[in-house]
């Protein structure tokens, strides 16, 4: 019999290129500011959970749950600490084994954080470090990058469906303008479509806005059991739903170039527990790590039909706004994504809508929450559902 | 001899060209000045992801094409080169494996300037002749480098060509072979360094020329023949100049060496050079036609062979793989500052 | 960094230089690069997988020119890489070489070739494996 589970408490740390702030400073920052939030003295937790793709090649330190209990002060209590690694899923991943825990009765307060930092090592490295992500035998042996990949998926994409450069370029728009709204975002300025549209190609069709920025950066949740939630905070939020989905390592293995059958299976277990349909949700924080992967997600997670990304973006129903607003909090494209604290961040963006704390972003009337997060080009995903109690 | 001969052959030409021209505007020279005294007019360039291993492995592929060996019947591979990608480790081994040759196969590759692949044609002669081997492959191919505003900086380029050596289905007889080897160091490359170095002039009449015209005289006494014996000739081409006057100079005509006579359209190809003429003599040969080949490596020596070409030329189908001449046409060119950048990739420390 | 990392390379080298795939006894499917059991028939295709050399001719469904490239690959860019549908089933990732980048089209014909994909760097070894060319229409 699983049980309800609740978000006690978030925490963020700034994202962008933090040159003070150390591996250690980042996630014990945000961990601080979500036990503060939750209202916990620490005492309560029986374990942590953290995401971080890779500590190993970014700092060269693994053993990470380890490194975190300590930096995070519990080293001395002797609680279990977990990594979870799932590429850029692997904060999504770390709510979802948090909410494990909780629901299954093993535990009652967990601590879910996620970090990454990306500046320690030069931008050359950082990139051959997300390459890691894609199959390295058969993807990235051969001279393929993972804003090559996407940039597959943006040509296919393009070619069956007519999307067009325009209409990726307004999703980084839209993006920016959000971000400039979030204290938190890396990027706080909005940017003018032609920039973008003019920017440095990295992989064509995709230029160098299109994609999401290299950050350090934590963000923490705290998760208990719905039943002790009011001990300790005025304002819990549900987790409703939760899925997780895998698929092959190479995007050349998928059944549709142009799908990502991992969010469809996630996002389909996801919004069975939680018996809802993806009209019900009322914002959403997608993996829009390029501008093409927020049209795919709109799409797989059932917002719109698959291929109507682009006229969805045209018509701007995703904006704050509109019937269906995505990634308020500006995205990967503007928050920033220090990699394994992205799924994490998105949580607490959720959270602080459906509290009604997400400021001049707040969506009216937010119940229902999506947050999707994905692995490196779609080999893994998790979806996790919370609503406003 | 007249047992053994090529069975098969392969050709590789890398797609970019630079012309001399412009290699000349970069140091100041005068283009035609250049272009006319060297009688080069354009080179091939290896692209940053060719190497001696990949040129030899194309030759080698299409060679088999042309033929119905098993390749697992192929039981030597041998290639000259002096641009091997390894200074240590086999590019042989690398082709044997790439055509399904391996693993009961004798290996090695040989150096010895621009006739390592005429050399390795003798070594497959002898394996084939003595029942050692039952095909032996025999490769030459260079993507040579010359240095910054040296004079062979317009004539170093890339190529190569493969041929099956055998005692069945012969298409060309390899009726008698002889060398001419002395220690004349006109032309080197220490180990370890970059580029080549040469003694200028020297490198004609003591060197190109002696051993040349010598053994070509030679094989001439041996096998009773004269110039006007043979339909083709085929002489190592550092230049489009040299093999010009070694024909003449030895009595050969200039109708006889043009059908492989390459180096004005794609440079000197070194150990690729009388490989890549015969290949392109081959496209064309009709069965009784006689071919005269003699290579030159600095260091130096020569290799000489007379060859006939028998009926089963006609039995082979020559256009499943690319002709010499679709290969020469088949071509993108680069200016001089690609070049050099593909040339500095390459030689990165 | 990797200079001694050989057998991770080595041991492809079927795959890269030939194209050596296998194909499941049972539903005839063909896998690249070949699997030591078909993910559909499972317990059935234990010890019934065959080896099987592919022609190296197929189909671009999708590709993208890269301007920004790994350490590797640097020299090369612009260059495109491509998702090709071999004629056998199979769908690899590669660079297509040999032609103008706007030459490059989905739907287009193409055939492997032996090529340098990288080193590493100038004292370790040296990789070769596919790449694609555009495939020659004989008349």
């Amino acid at each position: 019999m699983m049980r309800d589970v609740t978000v006690i408490g978030v925490g963020l740390t700034k994202f962008g290129e933090l040159w003070d702030k150390s591996f250690r400073n980042l996630i014990s920052e945000a961990g601080a500011k979500a036990i503060i939030d939750a209202g916990i003295s620490g005492k309560e937790i029986d374990a942590l959970y953290v995401g971080s793709m890779s500590g190993g090649r970014f700092v060269g330190q693994e053993h990470v749950g380890a490194l975190v209990a300590d930096a995070s002060g519990f080293a001395h209590m002797h609680i279990p600490s977990i990594r979870v690694e799932s590429a850029c899923a692997s904060g999504g991943l770390a709510i979802r084994q948090g909410y494990l825990s909780v629901a299954s009765g093993i535990n009652d307060v967990v601590v879910v954080g996620g970090v990454e930092k990306m500046t320690d090592v030069v931008g050359k490295e950082a990139t051959d470090i997300l390459a890691t992500g894609l199959d390295q035998e058969w993807e990235a042996f051969f001279g393929a990058t993972f804003s090559g990949e996407y940039a597959m998926i943006a040509t296919r994409h393009m070619y069956e469906y007519g999307t067009t450069r325009e209409q990726l370029a307004q999703i980084a728009v839209k993006n920016h303008e959000n971000g400039a709204l979030n204290p938190f975002a890396q990027f706080k300025r909005p940017m003018a479509l032609e920039n973008i549209l003019n920017a440095p190609i990295e992989a064509y069709p995709l230029g160098m806005l299109d994609c999401s920025p290299v950050s350090d950066g934590a963000a923490a949740v705290i998760l208990c059991v719905a039943d002790k939630a009011k001990a300790y905070t005025g304002k819990p939020v549900k987790i409703i739903g939760t899925g997780q989905a895998s698929d092959t390592l190479a995007l050349h293995g998928r059944r549709d170039i142009c799908t990502f059958d991992s969010t469809v299976n996630a996002a389909k277990k996801a919004y069975e527990q939680a018996k809802i349909k993806p009209n019900d949700i009322d914002v959403a924080e997608v993996h829009d790590c390029f501008t093409i992967a927020e049209i795919l997600a709109i799409e797989d997670l059932g917002f719109v039909k698959k291929g109507e990304g682009g006229k969805a973006i045209d018509n701007k129903i995703t904006t704050i706004d509109g019937q269906i607003p995505v990634n308020t909090s500006g995205g990967l494209k503007a928050k920033g994504h220090p990699v394994g604290a992205t799924g994490v961040s998105q949580i607490a963006e959720i959270v602080m809508q459906l509290r009604g704390e997400a400021d001049q972003r707040q969506v009216k009337d937010a119940k229902i929450g999506l947050a999707h997060n994905v692995g490196a080009v779609g080999a893994s995903c998790v979806v996790n559902i919370l609503e406003a109690m | 001899m007249k047992d053994v001969g090529i069975v098969s052959y392969g050709a590789h030409i890398p797609r970019l060209r630079i012309k001399s021209s412009d290699i000349a505007e970069a140091w100041g020279k005068n283009p035609d000045t250049i272009t006319s005294g060297l009688g080069i007019i354009e080179k091939s360039v290896p692209s940053i992801d060719q190497d001696v291993a990949t040129i030899s492995v194309e030759a080698a592929r299409a060679a088999l094409v042309r033929c119905n060996i098993n390749p697992e019947d192929i039981g030597a591979v041998y290639v000259g080169s002096e641009s091997h990608p390894y200074a240590v480790k086999p590019t042989g081994s690398i082709v044997g494996e790439a055509i399904g040759a391996t693993p009961i196969l004798q290996v090695a590759d040989y150096e010895f300037a621009c006739k390592a692949g005429t050399a390795a044609i003798q070594t497959c002669m002898a394996l084939v002749k003595s029942d050692m081997v039952k095909y032996g492959i025999a490769i030459g191919a260079d993507t040579s480098q010359a240095a910054p505003g040296d004079a062979l900086e317009y004539a170093a380029s890339a190529g190569g060509a493969a041929f099956i050596i055998g005692k069945e289905n012969i298409i060309a007889l390899i009726n008698e072979t002889c060398s001419y080897t002395t220690d004349t160091p006109d032309f080197w490359r220490r180990e370890g360094r970059k580029y080549p170095a040469h003694g200028g002039r020297f490198t004609g009449a003591p060197a190109y020329f002696r051993h040349i015209t010598s053994n070509a005289k030679n094989l001439m006494e041996k096998t009773g023949t004269k110039p006007d014996d043979y339909n083709y000739a085929i002489f190592h081409q550092p230049n489009g100049k040299f093999p010009v006057k070694v024909a003449k100079m030895l009595g050969f005509t200039s109708d006889q060496i043009k059908q492989g006579l390459l180096c004005p359209v794609i440079g000197n190809t070194y150990s690729g050079a009388t490989m890549l003429g015969l290949a392109s003599v081959l496209d064309i040969a009709k069965p009784g036609d006689r071919v005269f080949l003699t290579s030159y490596g600095s260091g130096a020596g020569s290799d000489a062979f007379d060859i006939t070409i028998t009926t089963q030329i006609n039995e082979m189908n020559r256009n499943n793989a690319p002709l010499v001449s679709q290969l020469i046409e088949k071509k993108e060119y680069i200016d001089y500052s690609s070049y050099l950048k593909y040339r500095n990739l390459l030689y990165e420390e | 960094m990797t200079e001694g990392a050989v057998p991770r390379f080595w041991r492809e080298i079927p795959q890269r230089y030939n194209l050596i795939a296998n194909q499941c006894g049972s539903c005839n499917k063909v896998y690249f690069p070949p699997r030591e059991v078909c993910p559909y028939c499972r317990r059935e295709s234990m010890g019934k997988m065959k080896e099987l050399k592919l022609k190296g001719t197929g189909t671009v469904i999708t590709y993208t020119i890269i301007y920004t490239a790994p350490e590797s690959f640097i020299g090369q860019v612009p260059y495109p890489i491509a998702i090709i549908e071999l004629d056998e089933g199979p769908k690899i990732t590669a660079q297509i070489v040999d032609c103008e980048i706007d030459d490059v089209k989905i739907g287009m014909k193409v055939k492997s070739t032996f090529r340098k994909i990288q080193e590493d760097g100038y004292i370790g070894a040296i990789h070769y494996g596919y790449k694609f060319k555009p495939l020659e229409v004989k008349k």
